[in-house]
């Protein structure tokens, strides 16, 4: 526990991304097994302790501090780990001896809602500031320090000297604290065998296309669908969805587990049915409406029924026990066309490939389109294989360009991580009519990104000195500044008082010189309405 | 017999002392002012008469390059201010000649703390506990979260990693008037006797409190430095400066920063800070709370910070309270 909280904390003022790697693969050299296989479990955010959330924390610390005090504190700290630690009392009958990873693991995992709040002060209570951090974070998950999964792998890579795409490829089909990974990297083990596992193979993603044209001989062209991208996978007969990040999400579309006819793994972007949107045949609602199927642990038959999950084929990675990542796209394009006809039609369609005569003509295409369901397009490279990570020149993004729309900043609250005790979450709204016959602005939105830090610093400022009420962590602010905003797209919704969610929305451009009363209206933003 | 407290009101731009005329620490140029103490959220420039301890005056001059309207007063001093308010001044162990003032008029008795701490300093007397009816307080930390630890702990951390890398320097991010002087002193205190070295902004400060008897020990400017000689050296720079052009001049500076906010992992992320020193000139909220009890007033008063913890606090203890929105102080201890 000493080590690791020492770890969080080294990586917690550390700025570079070398000396990140540096301190993490010096830990995972010098601490024994399986102190730092949890250690990566935690730092790859894959412990889950389900009877020790945020919330077990918070009820923790009302019995020990004033409500009131501790929700002024967290909202200034921003985060709840943090708090909780500079929070906690001393307690001077206990003697500080902090217990390993492992046997933290072992009371955590025999936790119960209701032994939760007895055994966790027992532990708190062994333990210092900075070592009381990092039980919190370890136990609640969501490290927010800095150290993204691919980081803590990339470090694993390092300390031991062997290639992050393997780690990459075996970390999917292995289990915190890792023994076989360990085995393998420190002490010269044959690799896991994965062979039979259902496992995740790392994606192959995109950059944005900025300023840059390519020839449309050396690189196709497909829309970029608004769902989420995912990939199926079947090994030995069993199927397992996962989305982009690598996360197993078969509970929740259960419809695809058991569509697959053969061994493969695809990529393509799962998207719900719907009448209006996809220009494809059977068509894709918008993402407003897949919204509703995310995050469930169980699907109601309702939800199967009315919003019933697909596939929107890109790519094949393997298929009947054959490896085609080698494989140029053009190769494995080929190969997926000739798959069709053997999927199911219900759960399954093509991406289809966007033809233009040239660049210029694409740019067309692009700038015409008005279906909700497309982000954009992508440009794939037509001899390219597939390969993990974000490789320059292989693939592109190219998003449409985005909605914008002129709101009056109503609200702010401060921020989380990087932007803790920061005014920087802002909620902004729009004219219900004529502001000068007296209309009212109508919250539409919410944004936290899109200013440079100096601007936070003024906006911020602007928040402090503008204040009309406060409503817990929230400040109203007097009307009187002008945020030119970004989207995607709106939709309607029954969620917000404006009838309005927009998707994406991002600040665009702080129009310090703009008048409230030339913000625009909410009708304005129903107009762009496309469900 | 007007209601109580009723001759001193709050303002957005400071306090002001209705039969007197004159306002306290005021955000703006006025005919007469009492100033607290020298920082510039609190001593602006401009007044027709300031009144304060020589110290703050001497700050003030080196800021305003003027001592027109000048009026000193010593620690324990009293002066009669026009209506038959009496002003008294009593040291705040805040910085350099910081000072609480307590009003006396109509048989009441209010203080006003400006900003200070209890923790010693040698650069600046301590905070005298003055009996009142109203107390006035700051509460810049006035959140439970903030408990600024033994500065000694503070420094034994900045002398390890000195120590840790002696071909590189530590660049300490601190406030030119009083932070600087105090880390420096401590630093001495601990038994640090190289040469420190020194932004330009910092210098004339120092030399300041050198003149007030304040010992700093061998000070050299950054300016002056070739970068081989500030390895293994302890750099004082205002906060601006770290992660800034100016310090590339540094050999591989490793950024430390005095403040209280370094009590929060996200403040110091924010600033890129890699060695936080958890160092203030201000109350913590243990010494905040402290205080409130030990002067025991009818009423306390806050002026600028954190107010709502602290006014929940004096809620939970059922002493009366209110906060005062004065402009212009925020974030202060930077």
């Amino acid at each position: 526990m000493e080590e690791f909280a020492a770890l969080l904390q080294a990586l917690v003022y550390t700025t570079g991304r070398n000396r990140k790697l540096t301190l993490i693969a010096r830990y995972l050299r010098e601490t024994p097994d399986p102190d730092r296989g949890w250690a990566m479990a935690a730092l790859t955010g894959e412990l889950d302790f389900p009877a020790v959330k945020a919330n077990t924390i918070r009820n923790l610390m009302k019995e020990r501090v004033d409500p009131v005090l501790w929700s002024l504190s967290r909202d200034f700290v921003g985060d709840t780990a943090e708090t909780a630690s500079l929070l906690w009392p001393d307690n001077p009958a206990v003697d500080k001896n902090p217990p390993s990873l492992t046997e933290v693991v072992e009371t955590l995992v025999n936790l119960t809602r209701n032994s939760a709040p007895l055994e966790l002060p027992k532990l708190l209570d062994r333990l210092e500031e900075n070592e009381r951090f990092a039980l919190i974070k370890f136990a609640t998950g969501g490290m927010r320090i800095g150290v993204s999964a691919r980081l803590a792998k990339t470090a694993f890579a390092q300390a031991f000297d062997v290639s992050v795409e393997e780690v990459e490829e075996y970390w999917h089909a292995l289990e915190a604290p890792y023994p076989e990974l360990f085995a393998w990297g420190a002490e010269g083990a044959d690799p896991p065998d994965v062979s039979n596992r259902p496992m995740f193979r790392p994606f192959m993603l995109a950059h944005p296309l900025e300023e840059v044209e390519v020839e449309l001989s050396e690189y196709a062209a497909e829309w970029k669908w608004d769902g989420i991208r995912i990939q199926l996978v079947r090994v030995s007969g069993e199927t397992r969805l996962y989305s982009r990040s690598g996360d197993d999400i078969s509970a929740t579309f259960p419809e695809l587990l058991d569509v697959l006819p053969m061994d493969a793994v695809l990529d393509g972007e799962l998207m719900v049915r719907g009448s209006v949107q996809g220009g494809e045949t059977g068509g894709a609602a918008s993402f407003n409406a897949l919204q509703q199927r995310l995050g469930r642990k169980t699907v109601s038959k309702k939800m199967l029924a009315e919003l019933p999950a697909f596939v929107r084929l890109y790519d094949v990675l393997l298929l009947e026990g054959g490896d085609l990542r080698e494989h140029s796209w053009k190769e494995r394009r080929r190969k997926l066309e000739g798959l069709m006809s053997r999927l199911p039609t219900s759960h399954f369609d093509l991406s289809k490939l966007v033809e233009a005569r040239d660049f210029a003509h694409l740019a067309e295409i692009r700038a015409g389109t008005r279906d909700d369901a497309i982000e954009g397009l992508m440009l794939k490279r037509r001899n390219s294989a597939y390969i993990a990570g974000r490789k320059v020149g292989l693939w592109y993004k190219w998003k449409r360009d985005p909605l914008l729309i002129d709101c009056v900043l109503m609200y702010a609250q401060r921020g989380s991580g990087k932007r803790s005790s920061f005014y920087s979450d802002y909620t902004f709204g729009c004219w219900d009519g004529d502001p000068d016959q007296g209309a009212e602005l109508l919250p539409v939105g919410k944004a936290y990104s899109g200013f440079t830090d100096a601007e936070l610093k003024k906006l911020d400022k602007l928040v402090r000195q503008t204040t009309l009420n406060r409503f817990g962590p929230v400040r109203e602010v007097e009307r009187t500044l002008v945020f030119e905003v970004a989207f995607d797209s709106v939709h309607s919704s029954k969620r917000h008082k404006s009838g309005l969610a927009m998707r994406f929305p991002r600040i665009h451009c702080i129009r310090w010189d703009k008048p409230v009363h030339e913000a625009d209206r909410i009708e304005a933003l129903r107009s762009l309405i496309r469900d | 017999m007007s209601a109580p407290f009723s001759w001193i009101r709050p303002e957005p731009w400071g306090i002001h002392i209705t039969p007197a005329d004159c306002w306290v620490d005021p955000g703006r140029a006025v005919d007469r002012a009492l100033v607290t103490h020298g920082h510039a959220d609190h001593a602006r420039g401009g007044h027709g008469q300031t009144i304060a301890t020589p110290e703050t005056l001497a700050i003030m001059e080196l800021r305003y390059k003027t001592r027109d309207g000048a009026t000193p007063v010593q620690y324990g001093e009293t002066i009669t201010l026009p209506g038959g308010v009496k002003a008294t001044y009593f040291s705040a162990g805040h910085v350099l000649g910081s000072a609480q003032v307590l009003l006396e008029h109509a048989g009441e008795r209010v203080v006003i703390t400006g900003d200070y701490k209890r923790r010693n300093d040698p650069t600046c007397a301590p905070l005298e506990v003055i009996p009142c009816d109203v107390f006035i307080t700051e509460a810049t930390f006035g959140l439970p979260v903030f408990i600024h630890p033994p500065i000694e702990d503070e420094m034994a951390k900045l002398l390890q990693t000195l120590a840790d890398h002696p071909d590189q320097c530590v660049q300490v991010g601190a406030y030119a008037l009083g932070k600087a002087q105090r880390v420096i002193a401590e630093l001495r205190a601990a038994g640090h006797a190289r040469p420190i070295y020194l932004h330009g902004a910092m210098e004339k400060m120092c030399r300041l409190y050198e003149k007030h008897g304040i010992e700093l020990g061998e000070l050299r400017m950054v300016a002056d430095a070739e970068k081989d000689d500030m390895r293994g050296a302890i750099v004082i720079s205002p906060p601006s400066a770290l992660n800034d052009r100016w310090s590339r001049r540094l050999p591989e500076p490793i950024t430390a920063m005095a403040s209280g906010w370094m009590r929060v992992r996200q403040r110091a992320r924010q600033r890129g800070v890699e060695l936080p020193l958890i160092i203030s000139d201000h109350a913590d909220w243990n010494e905040l709370t402290a205080t409130i009890e030990e002067v025991n007033p009818q009423e306390t008063w806050i002026t600028h910070g954190r107010e709502e913890a602290l006014l929940r606090w004096c809620e939970l203890r059922q002493r009366k309270a209110r906060a005062l929105a004065l402009v212009g102080r925020e974030d202060e201890d930077e």
